[in-house]
């Protein structure tokens, strides 16, 4: 089992060498002179010769690359062109809204797409079949920047349940933007749950467990459903991108102060610096959550946690 | 022996996109206390069907029992509820399958699985339940059960998975064991240790044993009793003595041919040619007549009767046509 | 359970009359899945909208009308006015264009860079397959949006850009997929022979193995077109798409979700539309899916 984790982590090394190398060259892909774009266009020639110089773009491409691979290892990120600020300093402070709204909808999607995947694979092309498939179908269709409209427009207008965004009120302010967050994920999990159920209910253990006198709950429950989740597992973890790829549009529905946020509003302000390293977060998280997830499974499946 | 299971004309068929097809076309047999039965034909034949009918195991198939009895220790169990009959299942009767390496749940340590059986049925504690668990894994000889227990099924060979599928299955000391091929997945020497084992069990226990299988070397080994069946119904019935030394029906025989023998090669091995004839395609007289190498005129027009003689039965009109010679009318079902 | 069963089963199939085409056979079955149906209907009535929906408009969709701003819907205007006056569902009809063409042409991009390096790397193997699918491999270690955030931050907003952010996300998975299937096909009898009689390379791959890839091209094309337009029209939605003042439905509720809370039809009508398109294209995948690719199916 360790020596699968540790085989895990030294094979994600060079992915991770590649992945920081094209995040390097980020700022080298920008059409015409970055030094420019990012001091303005009223800017005079010294103040675009300060930005170039600060970002260490007038030194030769190789040792460009090697400074900046340094100071990674090191944790420095740079400096935010717009306020100055140490860019990791920036991150870590959105860090933690976005990882409560991330988990939050995640934990939800697991519960309730789990739970619309067993009843659609039990009662299997009855009405809750075709009830819990067209919910699925329909929340993997649904913009999520509407559904958060909507709920802004129901709950917190109509309704006054809940604020329209930010991350003052507490609890409540993560309810809707990880409802709006988390329903994608929620119908892929009910798919695959069902799917993945539906298979494992075709194998001949599942016939052992009924000639052994178990009832069809039991066998569900008891037998079929440990089966099953295992490649959901893994599924889930695949759909985590598309997590975070939303939490940059609910975000901005919400004026959420999260990562996303911080990522649209550094484009507007062209602050490359911090976009290159919110890229750079967020693709690491990515893979660390698919290293997690990776584990997981090997732990789940007896086959593999023994050999 | 007394009667342990009668099956009474039991129809059992399938839904399909034109309407309910049968493939059990009323059979009537009987298993006996401490007696085993074969239960023989090719796949298609209906045996499985038969088996699954018995226990109505029916559920994730399209099939349904239409019609007959199923008479288990002077009970119909086609009468109980579903919740009366999962308390037999596993109890009184159970079922062993063809496949070890799919037939047991993969992420179950194999201790756990048994313990389900037995908690299920028997008024077992806790440590009480695991101590039979181990002696069971013990009687169906299997070394170092205790560690066993905490193991699971991929850990263990083919051979060693179908001795814990019996242990558990015989863990609530059933009365009527069915076994679906239970050595066909299995090599060769670990069949004969198998059906010694089946056959151990059986003579130590004193249950029945309805034994399915598309191998007659099988039925040679440790069966009482045969029952052939083809296209859905039962063309042949006798002891095992009589079925060797005298087989009546043309099928029999083929399947007697196909069995391998030892130091022929394999370009010598029978086969019966062609295949068992679909439901939608049913020859109008007998059904094996298109394969039969002595096929008559009448067998293409009508039916033989399944007709009884002797305490044998068989279901052709090759034999039936020298005992009316004889005199001697046999009248079926 | 089934497998023995349908072993003991499958000799009672109807035998099938082999005689019809390719298209007849999978007419005759897709036509039986009614959610699919109809959604190919409604795709058939998007592209129609998007042919002529310039000349079907009740209203001139640019046209101001300070005389009734912020209306909500009434018979005059069924999805009501914007914050011009401008008649919505005008809008909507006109904005079809933008919204599908965006994300048609870049699915199609992302799907014809995706296929040929899906073949060529299935049919060669070897370090050229390695070489592709590690390239994959990093393109999947970002998550589908950021990398399109981060393309687009690089090239600048606008349609042109949004079409190649959202194309490169779909190269990954149809090269594997196209990959994957053939390397299915590359096995198959067929394929052996033509290499035994000397056909070129090129040849077999064209002749023989991408014909077998489309069933599952035109499933997975199908489907990523919901995916893109969805994508596409966040894009728009952070302003990083189409042109915020032009109809495409993702800007007209970037322009609007100002507007909520007092006229909720500004942000309601649009959403819709994208929601039933998105939802007719999934539909319409999953119905595809099950006639085409009958294995990846439960």
């Amino acid at each position: 089992m360790w020596q699968y984790i540790i085989k895990r982590i030294l094979g994600l090394i060079p992915l991770l060498l590649v992945i920081s190398f094209v995040i390097f060259m980020f700022i080298h892909l920008i059409p015409g002179d970055p030094a420019r774009l990012m001091a303005g266009k009223d800017a005079t020639l010294e103040e675009v010769e300060e930005v170039r110089q600060s970002l260490g773009l007038h030194e030769p491409f190789v040792k460009q690359y090697i400074s900046y691979m340094g100071n990674l290892l090191q944790g420095d990120l740079g400096y935010s062109i717009k306020s100055g600020a140490p860019v990791v300093d920036l991150i870590l402070d959105r860090v933690m809204p976005t990882l409560g709204l991330t988990f939050l909808s995640i934990i939800w999607a697991l519960v309730i797409g789990i739970l619309i995947g067993v009843l659609s694979a039990v009662f299997r092309d009855k009405w809750p079949d075709r009830l819990g498939m067209l919910t699925a179908v329909s929340g993997i269709s649904l913009p999520n920047f509407w559904l958060g409209l909507v709920l802004i427009q129901l709950f917190s207008v109509q309704l006054g349940l809940f604020p329209t965004g930010g991350d003052d009120a507490g609890w409540k302010s993560y309810i809707l933007p990880s409802f709006a967050l988390g329903a994608g994920i929620m119908a892929m999990i009910a798919r695959f749950t069902r799917s993945s159920l539906v298979n494992t209910l075709k194998q001949e253990f599942i016939r052992t467990g009924r000639a052994k006198g178990l009832s069809g709950t039991s066998i569900v429950f008891g037998h079929a459903l440990k089966n099953s989740l295992i490649p959901v597992v893994t599924v889930a973890g695949l759909q985590f991108g598309f997590l975070l790829g939303g939490s940059v549009v609910v975000e901005t529905v919400f004026s959420f102060p999260g990562l996303g946020r911080l990522l649209i509003d550094s484009i507007q302000f062209r602050d490359y610096p911090v976009i290159q390293a919110e890229i750079l977060f967020f693709s690491l998280q990515f893979i660390l959550v698919n290293l997690l997830v990776d584990i997981l499974y090997s732990y789940l499946n007896p086959k593999i946690r023994y050999d | 022996m007394g009667s342990l299971l009668q099956v009474n004309n039991l129809k059992t068929g399938f839904h399909t996109e034109d309407g309910m097809q049968t493939v059990i076309t009323g059979i009537d047999f009987e298993v006996n206390h401490g007696e085993i039965v074969g239960l023989v034909g090719e796949s298609g034949s209906g045996k499985s069907v038969t088996s699954l009918s018995i226990m109505q195991l029916l559920h994730d198939t399209p099939g349904e029992i239409i019609d007959g009895e199923i008479i288990y220790k002077g009970e119909d169990l086609l009468k109980l509820s579903e919740k009366k009959m999962r308390q037999y299942r596993g109890n009184e009767l159970s079922m062993i399958f063809q496949e070890p390496m799919t037939s047991l749940n993969p992420v179950m340590k194999i201790g756990k699985q048994i313990i389900e059986t037995i908690s299920l049925h028997l008024n077992m504690s806790g440590q009480k339940a695991k101590q039979h668990a181990v002696s069971m894994l013990e009687s169906v000889g299997i070394p170092r059960a205790k560690d066993i227990m905490n193991e699971y099924p991929h850990q263990l060979s083919g051979g060693m998975r179908q001795r814990v599928m019996i242990a558990m299955q015989i863990s609530c000391n059933p009365s009527l064991l069915i076994a679906d091929e239970p050595t066909t997945a299995l090599d060769v020497t670990i069949q004969a240790q198998i059906l010694d084992l089946l056959k151990d069990i059986q003579e130590k226990t004193n249950m029945g044993i309805l034994m399915i299988t598309h191998d007659l070397g099988v039925v040679a080994e440790i069966c009482d009793r045969v029952i052939v069946m083809y296209a859905g119904r039962i063309v042949e019935q006798a002891t095992v003595k009589e079925i060797f030394n005298n087989p009546k029906h043309p099928y029999t025989k083929g399947l007697i041919d196909s069995i391998p023998k030892i130091g022929a090669g394999l370009d010598e091995l029978y086969s019966i040619p062609g295949a068992v004839p679909s439901p939608k395609n049913m020859p109008k007289g007998c059904k094996f007549a298109p394969r039969c190498e002595h096929v008559m005129d009448i067998c293409n027009l009508e039916e033989p009767a399944l007709a009884m003689e002797n305490g044998r039965s068989s279901r052709c009109w090759l034999t039936q046509e020298q005992s009316q010679q004889e005199g001697v009318v046999g009248h079926g079902q | 359970m089934m497998s023995k069963l349908q072993i003991e089963t499958s000799t009672m199939e109807i035998p099938k009359v082999k005689s019809e085409n390719r298209f007849l056979n999978f007419w005759r079955q897709f036509r039986k899945k009614k959610p699919a149906l109809f959604s190919l209907y409604f795709v058939f009535l998007l592209l129609l909208t998007m042919v002529i929906g310039p000349h079907i408009v009740p209203y001139d969709p640019a046209e101001p009308n300070y005389n009734r701003l912020l209306e909500f819907p009434t018979l005059d205007h069924l999805f009501g006015t914007d914050e011009y006056g401008r008649d919505i569902l005008s809008r909507i009809i006109v904005g079809a264009r933008i919204t599908l063409s965006v994300s048609v042409s870049a699915v199609l991009l992302g799907t014809v860079v995706g296929t040929v390096l899906g073949l060529v790397s299935g049919f060669f193997g070897k370090w050229v397959d390695k070489a592709i699918m590690r390239i994959c491999d990093v393109l999947f270690a970002f998550p589908d949006l950021i990398l399109a955030i981060g393309i687009v931050a690089i090239l600048g907003p606008g349609v042109r850009n949004v079409i190649i952010a959202v194309a490169f996300f779909n190269i990954p998975s149809f090269a594997r997929i196209v990959r994957g299937a053939t390397l299915e096909v590359k096995e198959m009898l067929f394929v052996e022979s033509a290499r035994s009689v000397g056909a070129s390379t090129t040849r077999i791959v064209w002749k023989h193995i991408f014909p077998e890839t489309i069933p599952v091209i035109i499933v997975y094309f199908t489907m990523n077109v919901g995916t893109a337009i969805l994508s596409a029209a966040s894009l728009s939605f952070l302003g990083l798409g189409a042109d915020p003042s032009s109809s495409d439905w993702g800007a007209m509720l970037s322009m609007s979700r100002d507007y909520i809370g007092s006229s909720f039809h500004l942000v309601f009508f649009p959403g819709l539309v994208i929601f039933l398109t998105v939802l007719a294209f999934n539909l319409l995948g999953d119905g595809l899916r099950d006639v085409l690719d009958p294995k990846t199916n439960d």
